[in-house]
Order: C-alpha cells, then sequence, then structure tokens
C-alpha cells in the first residue's frame, strides 16, 4: 500500500506543478497580450483612476478633473467649454480625445515616460505618473475677443504672435461644450449624436480644419509673388491691366466691384482690392513663381502640426491661364485655413520671415516642473525683406485710406486686407467675409500680432457680407486685446 | 512530496521501539501566531489602499481570529499533541487570508457584505474543529458508521434535488436565509465511507479477474460498487448539473480504489467510465457544453462583440498581477462580476498578490496535502491510512479543479477554493477535513516505528 500511496501522492505533486506552470503562463508569458486586449478595461481604469493633467491658458488651468467615484473615475470638465473647444478638443471615456487633449494626451494622462524622474523603477512598480499640464500660447484677452466678436455668426478666427509662431487665439463658432462628452453615461451618448446632427457642426474647427475659399486676401500672396518675381519694381507704377479683363484664352470676362481699375498702379490695386489687375498680375508672374511663393507661405503643406494636424489649404498649381487668373484672386482652387492667412499676415509682418505656428508653449509636471519647451523651429524665408516692407505699406495703405478703415486702432500701425469669397454653383452661396491684418503699437518694436478672421453667414444680407465691414471689426478687437496685454 | 524513509532505517521484523516523537506544539503555536499576524497585516494593507485608513474592525478581527486560533491550539495540545504541527497553522493562514480577500471584495460591493458571515461560519468551522479533536479520541471508531456515513451523505447529495436551482445548478438548500452546500459535508461522510469499505474489501477487490489485452480486470462481482458509484457520480450530474462535485467524487473513488488494491486496472476502468460519462453529458447538457467551449476560446464573446466573459476576466485579473501582483485592494478583479468572491476568489488572490503570492497559495494547499499523505504513510493499519490519503485528495482533487478552472487549465466547473472562498458550508468542511487529518496524524507520530517518519 505504501508505494501505491506514494504514486497517488506523486500523481497530487503533478497536479500542484500544473497548476504552478500554467500560472507562469498567464501571468508572465501571455500577461502582456491580455493586458493589451481592447475587452480588458484595467487600462481605461488606471488612465482615468487618476486626476486628468489640466491645459493651462494664461496661467489658469481652463480645464478640471471631477471625481465621480465611478469605475471610470476622473471626468473632464471645462471652465470655458465652448470659448476654448477648438483648441482643447475633448476627453471623453466613450469617444477618445481630439485636439490639445489628444495631441498631448501622454502628458496629460501620465503616460509620457519624460514626466517620470526614474522611468526604470516606474516600470517595475507598475506606478503611474500623475498627468502633466500643457501650457499653451494662447492670449486668454484676445480669445475672448474673438469669440465675443463672432457671437452669434458662423465663423473662425486665428491669431498669431508674427515673431515666434505663438498661437494667440483660435476660435471657432457656433462652438459647444466639450464637457457634455466627458464620461460614459446615456447623456453622452445623446449630446455626441446631438452634435453630430447639428447642421451648424459645432464640432467642426472651422480655424484649423476648414478651408474656405480665401478671395481677395489671398492678393497679400499674389502682390507678394509679383515682387518677389520682379513683375512689378515700383509700387506706383502703371500696371497694363485692362479692366474688363477677358481671362486668357476664353471669352469669360473678370471686373471690378468698384471703378477706376484700368491700369491701376500696384498700390492703388492693392488698396480698392481690383480683381483685374491681380488676377493679370497672377497669368504674368506665371504658375511657377506663384506656386513657389504660395508653398513658402504654407500652402499645399500637408505636415503642418500644431500640434495636432491642421487641414492644408491649397493652391492648385496643374492650372490654365485662366486658371491662374482665378487663382491668384483666391478663387478656383484657392482654399485657405483661417490659420493660413494668419500664417500669411504674419510673414508680411515678420519682415518676411515665416515662423511656424505653434499652440503648446510647455509642458511641466502637475508640480510646475518644466519637461520640455516649444522646440524652436527655423523660420521660412517667404519673401524678400524688402517684398515684405513694401506689403506692410500697401496692407497700412488698406486700413488707412481703403476697404478696412474698420480695423484702424489708435496709437498703433495696422495693416490689412479685407476679402469677399464668393462661392457656390454661380457664386449663388452666401458670400464668406474675410479680414487679414497684423498690427503693432506705436511703442513696440515690431508688429505683436497676426490676425485672420472669417465670416459665412448665411442670416446676413449678402451685401452686407463685406470683410471691411464685418470680419475688421473683430480683428481689431482681437489686435487691441493683445496691444494692450 | 513524498520524502519519506529519511530516518533511521531499522529491519522490518524488528517491533516498534519506544522512540516518542517531539510534541512540537510550540512550534505550532508560533506558527499559528505568525498566521494570525500575516492575515491581520492583510487586513489593514486593504483598507489602507483603499481607503487610506486603517479598517476600523482590524483589532476585532484580528482578536477574533486569534481567540479562534487558540482555541484549536489548545484543543490539539490537550488531545491531540503528537499531531502533525503544520496542518492548523496552515488552515488557519488560509482561512484568514479568505477573510481578508473576501472583505477587500466586499468594500466593492456594498450591497453585498460577505466577510461578517464567513468569519461567523469560520468560527463555526474551528468549532467544530475543536470538538472534532476533543471528541474523536481514536479515528478507528468510525469505520463502525461507514454505513450511516454513506446514507447520511446520499440523503445530503439528494436534498438539493427538492429546491429551486440556482444559475443553473441545484447544490444549494435555503433554510432561513442561509444557504448551504450539503455536497461539502457529502465530501467528508463519502471519504470515511470509502476508506471503510476499502480497507475491509480490499483483498476482495485486489483479486484479479479477466485479462483484457494488457489490462487485468477486476471481477464482476466486485465491479458492482464502483459501478455504483459512477452512477451516483452521475446521477449528481444530470440532478444538479454540478461538474465539479462529480469530478471530485469520482476522482476521489478511483485514487483511494486504487492506493486500496494497487491495481492499475482500476484506474483505467475509473478514467473509462469517467469519460464516458463526461461525454455523454456534455452531449446532452447544454450547461456543461459551454463550460467546454468557454474553456476552449475564453474570448469567443469579445470576438462576437458581446465583452469579455468571466473566464476571460479571470484571465485579464490574473495577467493583471504579473509577478509581484498590484498590491491588496489595489487590482480590479471585480470585473468578474458574478462569484468573485466564491469560485473566481484565486482571480483576486493573483490580481493582487501575483504569481508570487499565488504560488504560495498554492504550495500552502500542496503542504497541507501532503502532510496528509505523510500521516498515511506512517500509520500502520488501513483505515487510517485510506482515510488520510481519501482526505488530503479531496484538498488537492478540489484544489486542482477549481485553480485549473480559473485559470483556464480545464473546463470550469463551479466549486470552492478550499478555506479562501466564500460560502459557509465549504469553510465548515474544511475545518472538519483538518480535524480528522490532526487525529489521524496524533495517532501516526504517536505511534511512530521508526520506519517512516510522520
Amino acid at each position: 500500500m505504501t508505494r501505491h500511496i506514494r504514486y497517488a501522492a506523486a500523481f497530487c505533486a503533478l497536479l500542484l506543478a500544473a497548476l504552478l506552470v500554467n500560472a507562469a503562463r498567464i501571468q508572465v508569458i501571455q500577461a502582456g497580450a491580455y493586458d493589451d486586449n481592447p475587452a480588458n478595461r484595467r487600462q481605461d481604469i488606471a488612465r482615468y483612476g487618476q486626476p486628468r493633467g489640466d491645459i493651462l491658458v494664461g496661467g489658469r488651468p481652463v480645464t478640471r478633473s471631477e471625481d465621480t467615484g465611478e469605475s471610470l473615475r476622473y471626468e473632464r470638465t471645462y471652465t470655458h467649454g465652448p470659448l476654448y473647444a477648438p483648441v482643447t478638443g475633448f476627453s471623453s471615456q466613450r469617444y477618445g480625445t481630439t485636439f490639445l487633449e489628444h495631441a498631448a494626451d501622454g502628458a496629460l494622462s501620465g503616460t509620457d515616460p519624460m514626466l517620470s524622474p526614474f522611468t526604470l523603477w516606474n516600470d517595475l512598480a507598475r506606478a503611474r505618473n500623475p498627468g502633466g499640464d500643457v501650457v499653451t500660447t494662447l492670449n486668454a484677452a484676445a480669445q475672448q475677443a474673438a469669440f465675443t466678436g463672432l457671437g452669434n455668426r458662423k465663423g473662425a478666427v486665428a491669431a498669431i504672435e508674427p515673431a515666434t509662431g505663438r498661437i494667440l487665439a483660435l476660435v471657432s463658432t457656433p462652438s459647444y461644450d466639450p464637457g457634455a462628452l466627458s464620461g460614459n453615461g446615456p447623456a453622452v451618448t445623446r449630446s455626441w449624436l446631438g452634435l453630430n446632427e447639428d447642421p451648424d457642426k459645432p464640432m467642426l474647427n472651422r480655424a484649423v480644419r476648414q478651408t474656405y475659399p480665401p478671395g481677395s486676401t489671398f492678393k497679400v500672396v499674389t502682390a507678394a509673388a509679383a515682387l518677389d518675381a520682379g513683375v512689378i519694381k515700383d509700387l506706383d507704377q502703371r500696371t497694363d491691366s485692362p479692366d474688363p479683363y477677358t481671362l486668357p484664352g476664353t471669352r469669360t470676362t473678370l471686373r471690378n466691384a468698384t471703378h477706376g481699375c484700368a491700369h491701376a498702379s500696384l498700390r492703388l490695386a492693392f488698396e480698392k482690392s481690383c480683381n483685374t489687375v491681380f488676377a493679370k498680375l497672377g497669368v504674368d508672374v506665371g504658375v511657377t513663381d506663384m506656386a513657389a511663393t504660395a508653398h513658402a507661405f504654407g500652402f499645399n503643406d500637408t505636415r503642418l502640426r500644431i500640434p495636432y494636424s491642421v487641414a492644408p489649404s491649397t493652391f492648385d498649381t496643374s492650372v490654365d491661364k485662366a486658371q491662374l487668373a482665378l487663382s491668384s484672386i483666391g478663387q478656383y482652387n484657392t482654399r485657405a485655413t483661417p490659420l493660413q492667412m494668419a500664417m500669411v499676415s504674419a510673414a508680411v509682418a515678420n519682415g518676411g520671415q515665416l515662423r511656424e505656428p505653434y499652440l503648446v508653449e510647455r509642458i511641466t509636471t502637475n508640480r510646475g516642473a518644466t519637461v520640455s519647451t516649444a522646440r524652436a523651429r527655423p523660420p521660412r524665408q517667404a519673401m524678400n525683406p524688402s517684398t515684405a516692407r513694401h506689403m506692410r505699406e500697401l496692407m497700412r495703405n488698406v486700413v488707412e485710406d481703403g476697404t478696412g478703415t474698420h480695423a484702424v486702432i489708435p496709437g498703433a500701425t495696422v495693416g490689412g486686407k479685407t476679402g469677399t469669397a464668393q462661392h457656390g454653383v454661380d457664386n449663388s452661396g452666401t458670400p464668406y467675409a474675410w479680414f487679414v491684418s497684423w498690427a503693432q503699437g506705436d511703442h513696440d518694436l515690431e508688429p505683436k500680432v497676426a490676425v485672420a478672421v472669417v465670416v459665412e453667414d448665411a442670416s446676413a444680407h449678402r451685401r452686407e457680407i463685406t470683410g471691411g465691414g464685418v470680419a475688421a471689426p473683430i480683428a481689431r478687437a482681437v489686435m487691441e486685446a493683445v496691444l494692450r496685454s | 512530496m513524498t520524502k519519506a524513509g529519511t530516518g533511521t532505517t531499522v529491519a522490518a521484523d524488528t517491533p516498534a521501539p519506544a522512540v516518542l516523537l517531539p510534541r512540537r506544539r510550540g512550534i505550532e503555536l508560533a506558527l499559528i501566531v505568525v498566521a494570525v499576524l500575516l492575515s491581520v497585516y492583510g487586513y489593514c494593507h486593504v483598507g489602507l489602499a483603499r481607503t487610506g485608513a486603517v479598517p476600523p474592525g482590524a483589532v476585532g478581527y484580528g482578536a477574533g481570529l486569534g481567540v479562534l486560533a487558540l482555541l484549536a491550539h489548545l484543543a490539539v495540545r490537550l488531545r491531540a499533541p503528537y499531531a502533525d504541527p503544520l496542518l492548523l497553522p496552515i488552515g488557519v493562514l488560509l482561512n484568514g487570508l479568505g477573510l481578508v480577500l473576501i472583505y477587500r471584495l466586499d468594500l466593492q460591493t456594498p450591497g453585498d457584505r460577505a466577510a461578517p458571515a464567513q468569519l461567523v461560519w469560520s468560527a463555526l468551522g474551528i468549532t467544530l474543529f475543536a470538538y472534532v479533536v476533543a471528541a474523536l479520541r481514536d479515528h478507528r471508531v468510525l469505520q463502525r458508521y461507514a454505513y450511516v456515513c454513506v446514507a447520511a451523505a446520499l440523503v445530503l447529495l439528494t436534498l438539493p434535488i427538492f429546491f429551486p436551482a440556482v444559475n443553473g445548478a441545484r447544490i444549494w438548500i435555503r433554510i432561513a436565509g442561509f444557504s448551504i452546500q450539503p455536497g461539502e459535508f457529502a465530501k467528508v461522510l463519502l471519504a470515511v465511507f470509502f476508506a471503510a469499505y476499502l480497507a475491509a474489501n480490499r483483498n476482495a477487490l485486489a483479486y484479479a479477474g479477466r485479462r483484457v489485452w494488457k489490462l487485468q480486470l477486476p471481477t464482476g462481482r466486485v465491479l458492482g460498487p464502483i459501478v455504483a458509484i459512477w452512477l451516483v457520480s452521475v446521477g449528481v450530474l444530470i440532478l444538479e448539473r454540478d461538474l465539479g462535485t462529480s469530478l471530485l467524487f469520482f476522482g476521489l473513488f478511483v485514487v483511494m480504489l486504487y492506493v486500496a488494491t494497487g491495481r492499475t486496472g482500476w484506474i483505467a476502468v475509473g478514467l473509462l467510465l469517467a469519460t464516458l460519462g463526461a461525454v455523454a453529458v456534455g452531449r446532452m447538457e447544454p450547461h456543461v457544453a459551454a463550460r467546454i467551449q468557454d474553456w476552449l476560446h475564453p474570448f469567443a464573446s469579445i470576438e462576437a462583440g458581446q465583452g469579455p466573459g468571466q473566464l476571460a476576466q479571470s484571465l485579464f485579473a490574473f495577467a493583471a498581477g504579473g509577478v509581484l501582483g498590484t498590491g491588496l485592494g489595489l487590482g480590479h478583479s471585480i470585473l468578474i462580476g458574478f462569484a468573485t468572491k466564491s469560485d473566481f476568489i484565486l482571480a483576486t488572490a493573483g490580481e493582487e498578490l501575483g504569481l508570487a503570492g499565488l504560488s504560495a497559495i498554492f504550495l500552502l494547499y500542496g503542504l497541507l496535502v501532503e502532510r496528509g499523505y505523510r500521516a498515511g504513510l506512517a500509520l500502520r493499519e488501513p483505515f487510517g491510512r485510506l482515510l488520510a490519503v481519501g482526505l488530503a485528495s479531496i484538498v488537492a482533487l478540489q484544489v486542482f479543479v477549481i485553480a485549473g478552472g480559473v485559470t483556464g487549465l480545464i473546463p470550469l466547473t463551479g466549486m470552492a477554493m478550499p478555506f479562501l472562498a466564500q460560502g459557509g458550508s465549504s469553510v465548515v468542511t474544511n475545518w472538519a477535513i483538518v480535524a480528522l487529518l490532526i487525529r489521524v496524524s496524533h495517532s501516526a507520530r504517536r505511534q511512530y516505528d521508526g520506519q517512516v517518519a510522520p
């Protein structure tokens, strides 16, 4: 019997060994795969188990984390949801993250290894760092001015500091409260469906994700290309431009909204926004040089990140002369985001040097120690410095004597360009009102702000939608806010 | 596990020398103190991790467990002074750890507090332990009650058939708000019966019958009892839909039969019958078939878009623990949902204590079983030997069936992890098992004949 008891005991030992080996298989060998299984909620629980880092504007957080006590514990709230929605995006337990919440998620959720002084120790102890904070470049006053200025109208504003590329304001209306998407309950689903079905598309970030025909504001690019290419050498020289202008190779004629454009000088044509002059100018410059200048300003650039991606603005390079003529006055396939037009204005203001725009000044730990700062981006020469000087002069004239007088700021030099872009089949859509500008306080050494405003408003009368009348006052408010701060 | 014969080897024909083994009660007491302190530490750790404060009941819990363990120790010291010093501390530690795990899960299920009831059941179990150790002067007395035992076991097994099914299994009876699993008690009674029956009939059973190919089959006359037991197991399986219990009964019978007769033929017959029964029931019972499907494809429900099933959640919990675990109170095994505190209690241990803690728990069970077998080896009379082997095998099989089930090694069958899992009947039964092992080992060590060191 003793022998058989021993065999039975050996059998029990075998069972024990099987259990131990199997436990090691699950807990060590397969552990990684099981941990990463999307149905395993532990990663979500860990992610939402600690307060998320905050997004700061002007030193104050515009986000909060609310302890719900549920399994996905901390939910995001926003102090000024709609105001900063195009910047923050949302952070939803159900629908993921967008914009800064997405681009800086590693820092905000605490997974970014740079937040940790002892990376190895964290790996071993499976600890997670407290979420880091994201300090933005935004100017709270400018952001508020843009948001108030747009009011109930549909549109967007982008403002940049020309010398650095820091984004000072980024507004899109109508907006929404991203906090409505935080959490996991049925209310979140309702908000999501409601926002997606809204015909006004409140979740669309018009400042960076929507392109518009830039219309006359694109004449800044065309004028710069003409000056750079040497097609125009003197701002006051008479140009050879008939009015009306027959598009090359077609019988279509192009007219102006104002009189006195025939053979107008560049200065006069820019002031009056003569379509005929700039259409012909674009053709005279040629598609190669036009495209080169447009590209130098940032058109056709698919790689721009601020740090989230920006819809590429386009300037069509495979065009015939008639199409080039239309492209040069911001029609045909020429499309631009408000941010892109702010970059155009900023390049002019900054002596022809374009700084890539960015939103994140620095990332800090939850205790405020800086762990990374905005990388220094090399400037890009969008035009010759002399061209930039001429362009500043032209844009100043527009505000002082031309279509942009609504943008005048006492005690500051302001340059601008209006635009009223027609669109739709046979231009039947309500035109978009554009205004791009920059401003330099009398005591400042360099221009402090460059702005682009677009207003698309179906409810206003067609006649009243002009860049100077609708968009310029908003730009002025934003510029004033920046100059005052 | 069977390191025997390491003591002085004495010629087989010499009579038992009057060598008295040391009693080792002091060691037992020291180990019990360690076990209680470990449990209290775990209890405090859970409170600190979950709420940031030492739980208010820590002193009461520690004192309660300590007093109970002391009571058990006194019973052993007075009535079974030669008993193995490891059996009781292992029981106390496992029971204390189980209480900690259940308390820890209670914190996340405020509507369902199981730890207080479990503590009451543990107290009952330890009281029963003390009573058995004190009242049962010699385990051989039980031999006389073999047929009473089997009758009682059959009654207990058939009782739940008259009560409504809970979660697909008819293994509970409800009396005055208490859920009792009579099948748990039946295990011990059956072990006693098997030991008595086999001790009396082992020679007849060992008699070889016909020879088929290379197998020496038992004769038809003695085949009767084994077929009867098989029928009872299958009956339990079909009527109560309890795969685990029938597997345990049958496994227990086969192991004891093998030890008693030494015939591998019995194992072959047993495996054949078990396979037949399992296949037939797997075909007939959708409940059992689903368990097998779940075992083969634990992530099928995820792929079907229905979220993870219980077994998948259990595997996630074990995986989340890794080598060192998340720490007591810091895991998310509550995601398993239903039966987290009972069948799946091991997943909480695996997640929060890691592979290290889980291995320690397995080794504790291994040690408990080994001590049982060692007592069996040391005894000279067949009833005591079979009883010790049977009781130890119950623990071994039960641990394997449920631990293997929740870790995806074998199909999952509902069964309580001895001492750890929530369930009053189970705790009481396990204390009864340890009490009987204490009695057997007391006899074994007192009659030490110098041959096999118990």
